[in-house]
């Protein structure tokens, strides 16, 4: 990107606009976590979250920060989160109150459409010298997530100092910013940054081509990484656990030419018993394959995702997961008794592919325009439609869609 | 049964539905129906009623044993030392299992009488049943009985067969036609094998008892397969039939290698139902009385109330007042020509010219759900597999019609008798529902399945390959047919497997219409009781 101008000195005076706010209030998280126990997304209507046209993005007075427009704004799994009061507290040091969510973003930015790599490392802290992690280039596991000169925040949309993209205008660091190609349409860039998060979990699962793999998961999140599996490391075979019947289809499109078997969640364990030869034991919750796929990548993050990629994975097997878990209770005697290896896939940084060295975000880019991810986006909504866009972003499997986005601009 | 002596079983009946025709009994699943037909195009096929049963059925085994056909006395073929297998039909028949005594127990107690008479203390009995699944120590004990049972079972002489023990089966040649043939080496190796049958319909029995129920996948896919069933105009008809070919050829492989067969053949009325509060099933609509409406009524209403459990536990156990009608013994070919006059004699219905639709409403028992669910590929087996070939002659339907099929069709599953159905449903269906493609893509695996093998070794489990057997058993069916309509199936399930839902008969017309074009004959093949049509 090119150096910060005088357009973008000016740019950081706040202006003030639309946002949907995350406030600080324990109750109302407190009633949105109650809502949202009667239905997935219902803590939009009672929770923390405030929709205003008053808001004044807040202004860094630090060098390499510009305003940016944000031209489509993602729901991500981990904003229902936060949404409907379920965040973990992990959260609490590494969050700063209140924040506009939204890091999924493709915006304007000095007549140029970019992307945000949204995480908050040393470079935008501003922190010198960087920790290991900046300096090596993996992003997402900066060490120095509460320093330098902004408020805590792992991720823009976390954090109080830059606003978000669910915001007519928010603040961005030059070295967040990816431009976007032209051939890429605003739907297929707002989709860059979670196929970024679904490349770096499916390139650090170590899939080997002899090996078999289980994908948990056909949302937003499962489908991007079934893309970004078939794409750089086609195991033998694959086999993914989508629920929805267009998820399944997605599923199966996405796979392309890798041999692919797809099943509800229900049928999982028998697929992947059929795929890899093995037998099932035990009944009910304790029914498991004896032995099981070589790798799991778990894209949903619930307690039942968990104990299902463990009873799918052969002993001496790998289960990464994706999806944010929370809280999240499960009988861990088969990672004991298995041996099967635990690891978190979180965003994104530097990727290792036949000893070249590529930003994760340049290989999205390349991925979404590859596998048209932009067709994943089902719907747009204006802020002002919030309650609405986030019920349908927490039900977006049962009502046919994938990944639904706000228009911070209201022009569509 | 109890009936006078003036009781003489009326015949089948074709019934041209005319305004006055009442609503007819239609199964649908573990549930009853009544439905109207269209008047002047349709026909209702009843069943002949049962037949006068054997008065001493153990003297008639009896006079069997001591007089057989093509053979020596069963007496005659017994002595001391000598290696006896006594083999017979499993928990597939009778449908639905008869009450106690089962007339196996009866056979095997008069032959285990003459085993003991010359002395032979060297017997088997082994439950012959191929791929089928194991059958329980009760199943076993109520087909052979409580002093056969506790004789033999304790000692382990009483026993399931198991297709998949390579220790324990042998393969003795191959036919001219390079079937090759399979049996239990205990068998093969016995002075004399001593087979008892239940002949259900005229599919059973023959030799295709011994070289398909001691037998294994080896030579059942010889037979077993689409090519072999689209040629078996019906399998319900041994002298039309390539399946009872292949048998019968590989019959003559056990015969030239030296397999000395005593063959023993029954047959039982189709009395399903006594005289007792379900006879109503059994009559003829227009003969109901008040209290038959009633009893109907009431067996409706509590069918429909009750949860899918209850209903099946209360069906299941119902057993049967077969009655016995005919024993037959000795040689295997002589026998068996025998049972099938029998066999007709009781369920043969001339009918006269086919059908544009053929409707059948499918009970809640078929061969291979004894105690277990009717899955969705046993309802394309009742129904194109059995239904659709209990015929001589030529199909009921022409080529080019239309089945309906009137069942709920739904998409559940014993895992602990089917498990490879579960896979077969989920896997092998949504990508084909052709007969070759599907044996060519996927039956070996599945019949090599070491999950399936333990399963069907160690469980209750039908073999891995089964549902595909049930579903090549429809293979004629889907060739000779224009389309099929399920009435009253779940609409996903029923597309799944390749067909039409319909949610009323009217739809199903419709739909039918569309096929064979409009105001179609109709045909309702009312069906069980079994009945077989000799269609001209």
């Amino acid at each position: 990107m090119t150096g910060p101008t005088t357009a973008d000195a000016q740019r950081k005076r706040p202006l003030r606009g639309e946002a949907l706010v995350f406030e600080d209030s324990p109750a109302r998280f407190g009633l949105a976590r109650l809502a949202s126990s009667l239905r997935p997304g219902a803590g939009a209507g009672t929770g923390p979250l405030r929709h205003t046209e008053d808001f004044a993005p807040p202004a860094i007075d630090a060098d390499s920060w510009v305003r940016i427009r944000p031209r489509l704004a993602g729901i991500c799994g981990s904003d229902l989160a936060a949404v409907d009061g379920r965040s973990s507290r992990w959260f609490e040091p590494i969050v700063s109150l209140p924040f506009v969510p939204g890091h999924e973003v493709v915006a304007d930015h000095d007549g140029r459409r970019v992307v945000l790599e949204p995480v908050l490392g040393c470079v935008a802290r501003g922190v010198h010298p960087l920790c290991g992690a900046c300096a090596n280039g993996d992003l997402g596991r900066c060490e120095r997530l509460s320093h330098g000169h902004l408020e805590p925040g792992l991720q823009t949309g976390f954090c109080e100092s830059t606003g978000g993209a669910w915001a007519s205008e928010m603040s961005a660091h030059l070295s967040q910013l990816h431009e976007v190609p032209d051939e890429l349409d605003d739907t297929a860039a707002v989709m860059v940054e979670p196929t970024a998060c679904a490349l770096h979990a499916a390139l650090s699962a170590g899939i080997a081509s002899e090996d078999t793999t289980a994908v948990i998961g056909a949302g937003t999140m499962g489908l991007a990484v079934v893309a970004a599996i078939a794409r750089h490391c086609p195991p033998r075979q694959l086999v993914v656990a989508a629920r929805h019947p267009h998820q399944q289809d997605l599923a199966r499109s996405l796979a392309g030419s890798l041999p692919t078997t797809v099943a509800t969640d229900a049928q999982l364990i028998r697929a992947v018993r059929r795929v890899t030869g093995t037998m099932v034991i035990g009944s009910g919750a304790q029914q498991r394959c004896t032995g099981g796929v070589d790798v799991t990548i778990d894209c949903v993050g619930t307690s039942s995702s968990l104990a299902l990629a463990l009873a799918v994975t052969r002993p001496g097997g790998r289960v990464v997961m994706v999806g944010m878990p929370g809280v999240t209770t499960v009988d861990l005697t088969p990672l004991w008794q298995r041996e099967i290896a635990l690891s978190g896939a979180y965003t994104y940084g530097t990727e290792r592919l036949d000893g070249t060295e590529y930003r994760t975000f340049d290989l999205a880019m390349e991925l979404v325009a590859a596998a048209d991810l932009g067709a994943l986006v089902s719907a747009t909504y204006p802020l002002s439609r919030s309650t609405d866009a986030i019920a349908h972003a927490a039900a977006a499997g049962r009502r046919g869609a994938t990944k639904i986005c706000f228009d911070p601009q209201g022009t569509r | 049964m109890s009936r006078d002596r003036q009781y003489r079983p009326r015949p089948g009946l074709v019934l041209d539905v005319d305004r006055s025709t009442p609503p007819v009994l239609m199964h649908h699943g573990e549930q009853l129906r009544l439905q109207k037909l269209p008047a002047d195009r349709s026909r209702i096929i009843y069943p002949p009623e049962p037949l006068e049963p054997i008065e001493d059925p153990a003297r008639a085994v009896r006079e069997a044993l001591a007089s057989p056909v093509g053979s020596d006395p069963l007496s005659a073929r017994l002595f001391a030392g000598m290696k006896l297998t006594i083999a017979f039909d499993d928990v597939s028949l009778p449908l639905p299992p008869m009450r106690r005594p089962d007339v196996r127990q009866l056979v095997i107690e008069s032959v285990l009488d003459l085993a003991a008479d010359a002395g032979v203390d060297d017997v088997h009995l082994i439950a012959a049943l191929a791929l089928h699944r194991r059958m329980t120590d009760a199943e076993l004990r109520h087909v052979v009985g409580d002093r056969v049972y506790e004789a033999f079972a304790p000692r382990g002489t009483l026993y399931n067969h198991d297709a998949e023990d390579p220790e324990a089966m042998v393969v003795l040649g191959t036919t001219d036609h390079g079937e090759e043939v399979q049996i239990s080496k205990r068998a093969a190796e016995s002075d004399l094998v001593v087979y008892v049958n239940l002949n259900l319909v005229a599919m059973d029995g023959g030799w295709k008892s011994t070289a398909t129920g001691l037998s294994g996948y080896r030579a059942l896919r010889h037979h077993h397969n689409p090519a072999t069933m689209t040629r078996s105009r019906s399998f319900m008809d041994r002298h039309n039939s390539e399946l009872h070919h292949s048998n019968w050829r590989q019959g003559e492989v056990l015969r030239s290698a030296g397999v000395e067969v005593f063959q023993i053949e029954t047959t039982v009325n189709n009395d399903l139902y006594g005289d007792g509060p379900m006879s109503v099933l059994a009559k003829r609509e227009w003969e109901w009385n008040v209290r038959d409406r009633a009893s109907f009524m009431a067996s409706r209403a509590a069918l429909d109330r009750l949860p899918a459990a209850g209903r099946r536990k209360v069906l299941h156990g119902w057993r049967a007042p077969y009655g016995l009608t005919s024993v037959q013994a000795g040689e295997v070919e002589a026998v068996h020509e025998l049972t099938t006059a029998q066999v007709h004699r009781q369920q043969l219905v001339p009918v006269e010219g086919q059908t544009d639709v053929l409707l059948f409403g499918l009970p809640y028992i078929s061969p291979y759900n004894v105690d277990s669910i009717m899955n969705p590929i046993l309802v394309h087996c009742l129904g194109l597999g059995y239904f659709f070939n209990l015929y001589r002659g030529r199909p009921l339907v022409r080529e080019g019609g239309v089945v309906i099929m009137s069942h709920p069709t739904t998409p559940e599953f014993n895992p602990v008798h089917h498990p490879s159905y579960i896979d077969f449903f989920e896997e092998v269906l949504p990508e084909t529902t052709d007969p070759t493609v599907m044996a060519e893509r996927f039956e070996k695996r599945y019949a090599e399945d070491e999950w399936y093998r333990h399963l069907y070794r160690t469980g209750n489990a039908y073999h891995g390959v089964h549902p595909f057997y049930m579903w090549y058993w429809g293979a004629h069916a889907l060739e000779h047919l224009g389309g099929v309509v399920v009435l009253g199936g779940d609409p996903a399930t029923v597309r799944r497997l390749g067909y039409r839902p319909a949610s009323t008969m009217d739809d199903a017309l419709e739909i039918a219409s569309d096929i064979v074009g409009p105001r179609p004959t109709i045909t309702y093949f009312k069906n069980p009781p079994l009945m077989m049509a000799d269609v001209t």
